[in-house]
């Protein structure tokens, strides 16, 4: 009888309790709507803030800033990270040198780096891209030299012996070789990075979209809380839907070679 | 090619001498940069006296409600809660989705549903229902570590290859023996790969939210040296977050290789 279900009613049926419980634990009054609102008041409030501004802009506003500042601390840990990580596949002193300082630091926690983020840079803009990029540098750094170390030498070798500069081999031959490991690691690293700079709003930064669950937590409004977390959510399922599709053409298109 | 790989013992020292030589020099420069030279004053970073000083000071006295010990402990202790009654949730939710697919139809709607919200952001919520006590963090903790285990599990049980639950089945092995001959061994690996992930992203969480609102522990030592701008003791905090985080990871490995030999043994 059971077995007869199709898989999709299945689905549904997930979606729909998951859902219904949700707004029927409220609507009975098990649960107090000060502790967990409804999914109705939630895309109220959603909407709400979406015309009028809390903690000074609009939700989207919120989003955009947190998104800007996202940007430029990612874009800085691609920048160092994968040039450093590729150069660390090529060159073994380099690799010597530097692996044993990467691996004390990938043990500190990102959100420890606040403090010194915060007195080296400020609250503004400069602490909050430090730390989304030390969220976001470890796996920039470890998937590009992995994928150096894929490359085959005697390629490295034959670029050499047609007299190639460091620099060319670099961009001809190390780069595309390594392609498919930079783009998965640039997708774990801005998965990381989006969390951590959401940490960061928490912590000490007053504006962006993490501020607005720090304000919504101080005026024990639950819904705003969950409102802010939904968009965050949508925000990061974006970032890793985007950069899904260029990871799949990328594999793709590297296959075929 | 084979003169750019020398043998591997050869290697090993190598890169362990350059490694010292490294950190040395790395001290030797810190010492230069601010006691020797000051061209790095205490309010950007502590030298290597002001750090040993700030480490015997929590050592001995206390810092922030606590001495170092009782701070470590506290953390760990609020991790080991969270991490393990999430993997005891998360390991078999993942198996019974990689299991059976109506558990996976049912319950994956919802899962892909949640799982975009990185595990930091239900820190306000997570205070709002439990205050800034013990009870918050766990939760937190739980979310976070409960993600990486589901997943991995998942993934690594409805990776089997169908020929070997066919060969199994063919030979008349029961459902239970399935379980514990065919399923779990196979899926082992992934699985310490999702206990690893979820271990790192307890220690990321806790230390999250030990800084947005604590009584004790390593994020609230990192917090009330910050608000102190006690730079030596920000370095302590950092230093023991580090450590630690390294030694459970270590634990964890070492339990990894344990299981996984007795699977090969038999």
């Amino acid at each position: 009888m059971i077995r007869r279900i199709p898989l999709w009613l299945w689905s549904v049926s997930g979606i729909v309790l998951f859902f219904g419980l949700w707004q029927g634990v409220v609507s009975v009054g098990w649960v107090s709507e000060f502790v967990l609102p409804s999914p109705i008041k939630v895309v109220d409030r959603f909407l709400t803030l979406m015309g009028r501004p809390f903690a000074g802009f609009l939700l989207w506003e919120h989003a955009l800033s947190s998104l800007g500042r996202f940007m430029s601390g990612y874009v800085l840990a691609a920048a160092i990270g994968i040039p450093l990580g590729l150069m660390m596949g090529r060159f073994r002193l380099l690799d010597e040198i530097i692996t044993p300082l990467f691996e004390s630091y990938r043990y500190v926690a990102p959100l420890a780096w606040v403090p010194f983020a915060a007195l080296w840079f400020g609250t503004g803009i400069g602490g909050p891209i430090m730390i989304i990029f030390t969220g976001a540098f470890a796996p920039c750094l470890v998937n590009a030299y992995r994928g150096a170390k894929l490359v085959d030498m005697h390629l490295i070798e034959a670029a050499q012996t047609h007299g190639a500069s460091e620099f060319r081999i670099a961009r001809e031959v190390l780069l595309p070789g390594s392609l498919p490991s930079i783009v998965a690691g640039l997708r774990i690293s801005a998965g990381l990075g989006w969390q951590s700079l959401i940490g960061a709003e928490l912590i000490v930064v007053s504006s962006g979209i993490g501020y607005v669950m720090t304000q919504g937590q101080m005026n024990l409004s639950p819904e705003t809380v969950i409102t802010a977390m939904l968009v965050i959510g949508l925000i990061g399922l974006a970032l890793d839907v985007i950069l899904r599709m260029i990871e799949s053409r990328v594999s793709s298109k590297w296959k075929r070679e | 090619m084979t003169a750019r790989q020398p043998m591997l013992g050869n290697l090993f020292t190598r890169a362990r001498l350059v490694g010292i030589a490294t950190i040395t020099t790395l001290i030797i420069l810190w010492w230069l940069l601010t006691t020797g030279f000051g061209v790095i004053g205490e309010y950007r970073f502590p030298s290597p006296e002001q750090f040993l000083a700030s480490l015997k000071r929590i050592w001995t006295d206390g810092y922030a409600g606590g001495t170092l010990i009782e701070q470590v402990v506290q953390s760990l202790r609020l991790v080991a809660i969270g991490f393990f009654t999430a993997i005891a949730v998360g390991v078999p939710l993942g198996f019974l989705m990689g299991y059976d697919k109506r558990i996976e139809a049912f319950i994956n709607p919802v899962f892909l549903l949640l799982r975009p919200i990185p595990p930091l952001a239900w820190i306000p919520l997570a205070i709002v229902w439990l205050g800034l006590g013990d009870a918050s963090k766990i939760m937190v903790i739980f979310v976070a570590a409960f993600v990486p285990s589901v997943i991995n599990t998942y993934t690594g049980v409805r990776n089997i290859p169908p020929h070997f639950v066919e060969a199994a089945l063919v030979h008349g092995a029961s459902r239970w023996r399935m379980i514990r001959e065919v399923y779990l061994p196979d899926a082992a690996p992934m699985i310490f790969t999702g206990l690893r992930l979820s271990l790192q992203a307890s220690w990321t969480t806790l230390v999250a939210a030990e800084l947005v609102g604590a009584f004790l522990g390593l994020g609230r030592v990192l917090q009330t040296a910050y608000r102190d701008v006690n730079t030596a003791m920000i370095l302590v905090a950092m230093v023991a977050i580090a450590i630690a985080g390294f030694v459970t990871t270590r634990m964890l490995a070492a339990l990894e290789t344990r299981v996984i030999r007795w699977k090969n043994i038999e």
